[in-house]
């Protein structure tokens, strides 16, 4: 039977012990790759030879005895923003199309140590920024629930990569819900570490004072491994955290008895949420109180204003840190009569039109005379929302939400309009403003049959009982749609 | 810088122009084309709009947050550490010469 649809903890298992080799498991996944990616379109690069080396590296260790790892013979995506030396990082982008990295990203080194095998680097919104993976200079990735509709974004190759099969493990980055909206869109788990538990060295920098790597999976436990496998302090990304790293696996399985969850209010019931959603989530808070938690309704007001701050800040940050695409050192170059007008036309032609927004909107914000108003502003904004959410974990040990305010839309529905597509991510902004943990757990379906998703919010470094809530509201989900 | 700072809550700004777009476009390097110009003219003008709410805001006295973190002044020890590979970072270079990257003019002729 194909190992396609399995667990990676089953996975990893009976590679360890020897009842599963690696090799057989790489091949299995490859098939699935092979059978369905062309209509789905998650992947950019798939790594099959460099994965099929190291899959007979982990076996080669088994057979002499060594154990390689907790992720042994496990199949991992990378979103195709986490630099491989040597195998093409494109960040779907036409300015980096031909560009191999000269090192790995500490994720990728963390998790070769820990025996996972990566098999391929998964499509993105052009540098992560967008909600529909429809901006890629690669062409968009379907959704594996149905190929009319978008997987989300921007990790939208790897929620579906996991969804579909092909990996029961992957990696996105996440600046404002790039991992939970597409998680939620796909039928998967997606979770958003706290700011500065997972290295960044590696990540093709988009707004560096939110991203934030991490996993997808199809079940909590093993979103949970993963996690755990490359968290902590590296002493090559200087926003690394000093202090040892909390585990994700440490409470699963021990019910919610006793803990305290808030219904946050603004990010449940506000305009644009639709009621079937809303549902879910009241239905996930039934089930929380069911299982012995403490449930009550909580107001964030100020997390209302997160999307209008998250749309200066990052775009601010953003235009700061493309401006190193400039055809000197990496990437194209078109040439020009001198240096101003080489810079102009690689950035014109290499950028696609909602990474030009953005480096717009950002220029603009960042500008004399506007900077205080906007950019000043949003980081004022920014205060009032960690002082708010500081103020519910008074009372409450995790938060509760939607996470996307519909199921998936369909292509091309929001491309023609930026903000209406900015709008998605809503629910997902303030975690990541307040550089908090959050997490979104498959609850149901909707009337389209297609996956809901339910947030569910930690304070910093608040992982260990943001996994045990989620595996307990996974325990008591209603029949989901599924992997495909 | 000379200008004191603003108070915190201000009269809106004006929309955005297509001269101002104009002007941002060649501030971030990026030759626009008239088509795009006017694109992003109405659709950042969206954007703001929509910040209004926050612009519009009461902050004062609220402190600013740049970062989520409190880290300050991440030190490494000054201590000669392995590097990137120099020909492997130069032959990512669209253009290299004698270990260097190579760029178009940058100066005038002299007069």
């Amino acid at each position: 039977m194909s190992a396609a649809l399995s667990p990676a903890a089953d996975i990893a298992a009976a590679v360890r012990s020897g009842q599963r080799r690696a090799a057989d498991i790489l091949e299995e996944h490859l098939d699935a790759i092979a059978a369905r990616d062309g209509e789905i379109h998650a992947f950019n690069h798939v790594m099959t030879a460099a994965a099929q080396a190291d899959a007979a590296a982990v076996d080669s260790a088994v057979a002499a005895g060594r154990d390689p790892g907790p992720l042994a013979g496990v199949p991992v995506a990378l979103k195709d923003n986490l630099c491989t030396r040597g195998v093409p990082t494109t960040c779907s982008s036409k300015i980096l199309e031909s560009w191999l990295p000269p090192y790995d990203a500490t994720v990728v080194t963390r998790l070769r140590q820990a025996g996972a095998i990566l098999v391929g680097k998964t499509n993105l919104d052009e540098f992560a920024m967008g909600s529909s993976t429809e901006n890629s200079a690669n062409g968009p990735t379907h959704n594996p629930h149905d190929l009319a509709r978008v997987p989300g974004g921007s990790s939208g190759g790897s929620a579906a990569a996991v969804a579909a099969g092909f990996a029961p493990l992957a990696l996105g980055s996440d600046t404002g819900g790039s991992i939970r909206q597409p998680a939620a869109f796909c039928g998967v788990v997606g979770v958003k570490p706290t700011y500065g538990l997972v290295s960044r060295y590696g990540l093709v920098a988009f707004a560096s004072s939110l991203d934030q790597i991490g996993p997808f999976a199809r079940t909590v436990a093993d979103a949970a491994a993963l996690l755990d496998a490359m968290s902590g302090h590296d002493p090559c990304d200087s926003t690394s955290l000093p202090e040892d790293p909390p585990s994700a696996q440490a409470r699963l399985g021990q019910g919610v008895d006793g803990l305290r969850v808030g219904v946050i209010t603004e990010l449940t019931t506000a305009e644009g949420i639709d009621a079937e959603v809303v549902g879910r989530v009241r239905q996930a808070a039934d089930a929380l109180a069911a299982a012995g938690a403490k449930v009550e309704d909580v107001s964030v007001p100020a997390a209302v204003y997160g999307l209008s701050a998250y749309y200066l800040i990052a775009p601010a940050e953003a235009s700061s840190n493309l401006a190193r695409y400039d055809g000197v050192r990496y990437g194209l170059r078109v040439p020009g009569a001198d240096i101003t007008e080489m810079y102009g036309k690689t950035r014109a032609q290499g950028f696609g039109a909602e990474v030009k927004r953005r480096i717009m909107l950002g220029t603009y914000a960042l500008s004399a005379g506007y900077y205080d108003a906007y950019y000043g502003q949003a980081q004022r904004v920014r205060t009032l929302i960690i002082a708010d959410f500081d103020a519910a974990y008074a009372t409450f040990d995790v938060l509760l939400s939607a996470t996307t305010p519909t199921t998936a839309f369909e292509l091309g529905a929001k491309t023609a309009d930026p903000l209406s597509m900015y709008l998605s991510d809503l629910c997902t902004i303030p975690s990541n403003l307040a550089g908090h943990p959050a997490m979104t757990v498959p609850f149901g379906t909707g009337a389209d049959g297609m996956p809901i998703g339910v947030q569910l919010l930690a304070p910093a470094l608040g992982e260990t009982v943001m996994f045990q809530v989620a595996a307990a509201l996974e325990a008591a989900a209603p029949a989901g749609a599924g992997a495909r | 810088m000379a200008a004191a700072a603003p108070p915190p809550t201000m009269a809106p700004m004006p929309a955005i122009s297509r001269a101002d777009v104009a002007h941002v476009a060649r501030l971030a390097r990026l030759d626009l084309t008239d088509d795009e110009l006017d694109q992003f003219t109405e659709q950042l003008g969206a954007v703001l709009e929509h910040a209004r709410d926050v612009e519009a805001l009461d902050t004062e006295g609220v402190a600013p947050t740049a970062h989520p973190l409190p880290l300050r002044n991440v030190l490494r020890s000054d201590v000669v550490r392995p590097s990137l590979e120099r020909d492997e970072v130069l032959a990512q270079a669209p253009e290299a010469e004698a270990d260097r990257f190579k760029v178009p003019r940058i100066l005038g002729e002299a007069p």
